[in-house]
């Protein structure tokens, strides 16, 4: 046998073991009332968003969750998110999307960005983590990327200073650093990770990604517990596909963040599997973990084939965000399975199935 | 319930008198909280304990309020068992019992009798909750502070409340924190070095503790 197999072998041995020592369901001590049902607001969006939606939707009536979905309809090249849905957004607090794509170019700015500035999403998440069953080159992955998400090279700040010559201007406020290192410190400390690390071009841009760095320093100050580094952007694509387990949670400014998630994303597994959202004060909208813009091929649409893997793993972090654990942990336990199980994928991860043969699965292994 | 203050002594007539009050309103919440936990917790059974055989009015109003609650949970099993035969069945065969309502006197009997069967009432975590306020404290017998022996030696055991707090700190939303306590917690149990005397060792409270601390991630 090759060297390659017995290590995954050994692996899905481990990880069976593990899965074997967590036979009694965590207790949680719910207040009276917080099993009424909560209304979350629902975007298909274009391409593979409505098939993958439709996915997570089937899921949560199987599992009898205590959501409910209210739909709206928005295409990407719409100029603007309709009142209504961001009326209902803002009362629900919750949204679950799939992705909208932007037009290149013209003039329709991107409504996903939209969508996370006039909310106020601030910090977008994406959890990139090698799933048990799924071989990569890579193994022990686990890296959380945390990215501003509203200012940056996003400012959406164009314009043509003269004929051929356009001027595109790159704002770093201490205001937006400040926030999201905290988020970044604060999302280590609650969840047991070990090492922030931030991900900056300041030896360039000396003042802007300066400025974000002296955000970020500060704020690592007041955690003595958890470590902290800083790492050029370059070097830090470098080092993310030839050893990226030295990676832990990583704080970036919005484009690097954009880069950096795909590429971890890719690097344990692809984008079809990696969960992840956006969060501000008052909203948080989950989508799949990288590439909310990229809505797949025609014909990936028209054969059925997106993974719902992404989008069943953010709705099941959106599950826990709505403090609903039982239902998130029964969620990703089938999902883990039927991945580990690796009979039942679709085409990104190597397989021939269809988006419904693996929601199906996912049906069957819920308990 | 038979806890209510509302006893009188006619000491004339060498009599002592207790009232039990059961109420629909408390009835209705209690079911409504316990197939809520059911629901939440992803628990597949509700066992309504009762005596309604003889206390037809009081235990029979207890059990239609959970009647009418099971309604509303159809993936939820329901049954009913009069607490006698409960706590034989407790005894003989406790794996057929999952989620237990029960009235306030039954429960106490029925909580401490299901801990001692599973490890214990040093080891059982639980608490107290309503709608705008929680309590956590060791799961059975909070009545029982323990003999001065075990004080003075400190050999009590502190496996009940760390696992109480972990579902305080659930309670709290920190959910990790709560993953790491209990985990720690599990380890020195299982490992069986250390462990005081209710479970058949000789450690100290203070030992137990450290060895949970060492093995916090």
């Amino acid at each position: 046998m090759s060297r390659r197999s017995l290590t995954l072998l050994k692996n899905l041995a481990r990880n069976s073991n593990a899965s074997c020592i967590q036979t009694r369901s965590v207790t949680y001590m719910p207040r009276p009332g917080d099993g009424s049902p909560r209304a979350v607001t629902l975007i298909p969006g274009d391409g593979i968003g409505p098939l993958v939606t439709n996915a997570v939707e089937q899921v949560m009536e199987a599992m009898h969750a205590p959501i409910y979905f209210e739909k709206y309809d928005v295409q990407g090249e719409m100029s603007r998110v309709p009142a209504e849905v961001m009326e209902s957004i803002r009362k629900n607090k919750v949204c679950l999307k799939g992705g909208l794509k932007t037009p290149v170019g013209g003039g329709v700015s991107s409504l996903n960005v939209q969508l996370r500035k006039e909310l106020d999403l601030f910090a977008s998440l994406v959890n990139c983590f090698n799933l048990p069953g799924l071989p990569t080159r890579h193994e022990n992955v686990d890296i959380v990327v945390i990215r501003e998400n509203t200012e940056g090279e996003y400012a959406g700040l164009e314009h043509e200073v003269v004929p051929g010559v356009v001027e595109s201007l790159k704002v770093i406020t201490k205001f937006c650093s400040e926030r999201i290192a905290k988020y970044a410190f604060e999302y280590a400390y609650l969840n047991n990770r070990k090492k922030v690390t931030a991900v900056h071009k300041a030896n360039i841009m000396k003042l802007a990604d300066g400025l974000f760095l002296e955000s970020c320093r500060e704020v690592a100050k007041k955690y003595p517990g958890i470590t902290y580094n800083e790492i050029i952007v370059d070097n830090c694509c470098m080092q993310l596909v030839a050893k990226p387990e030295q990676f832990d949670v990583m704080v970036t400014p919005n484009l690097y963040g954009n880069l950096v998630a795909n590429t971890a994303a890719g690097i344990a597994g692809g984008t079809g599997v990696m969960p992840g959202g956006n969060v501000g004060a008052d909203h948080a909208v989950f989508e799949q973990g990288a590439s909310a813009g990229n809505v797949g091929k025609d014909s990936i649409v028209r054969k059925n084939k997106a993974n719902p893997v992404a989008l069943l793993l953010s709705s099941a972090m959106m599950l826990r965000h709505l403090q609903f654990p039982s239902f998130a942990d029964r969620l990703e336990t089938a999902v883990k399975k039927v991945i580990s199980e690796g009979k039942c994928r679709t085409k990104d991860l190597g397989g021939q199935s269809t988006t419904q043969e693996v929601v199906d699965a996912v049906i069957a292994k819920l308990e | 319930m038979l806890w209510c203050d509302m006893e009188a002594s006619l000491n004339l007539l060498n009599l002592g008198l207790g009232r039990m009050v059961i109420t629909k309103f408390c009835s209705e919440r209690i079911a409504k909280y316990a197939f809520e936990y059911a629901y939440l917790n992803n628990r597949k059974k509700v066992t309504a304990v009762h005596k309604a055989n003889i206390m037809k009015l009081a235990d029979g109003l207890f059990l239609e309020s959970c009647r009418e609650v099971a309604k509303k949970y159809p993936g939820i099993t329901y049954n009913e068992i009069i607490v006698d035969n409960c706590c034989m069945q407790l005894v003989a065969k406790p794996e057929q019992f999952d989620v237990m309502v029960t009235p306030n006197l039954y429960g106490n009997l029925v909580a401490n009798t299901a801990a001692g069967i599973a490890g214990g009432t040093g080891v059982m975590p639980g608490g107290n909750v309503g709608a705008d306020h929680a309590v956590f404290e060791q799961g059975a017998s909070a009545g029982n502070v323990g003999k001065d022996s075990i004080v003075r030696k400190n050999k009590a055991n502190p496996v009940a409340l760390l696992l109480s707090s972990a579902m305080m700190l659930r309670h709290l939303q920190f959910p990790s924190f709560a993953d790491r306590l209990e985990t720690a917690v599990k380890r020195v149990i299982s490992e069986g070095k250390c462990r005081t005397k209710d479970l058949g060792g000789q450690s100290t409270t203070q030992e137990v503790v450290d060895a949970v601390i060492a093995k916090l991630e």
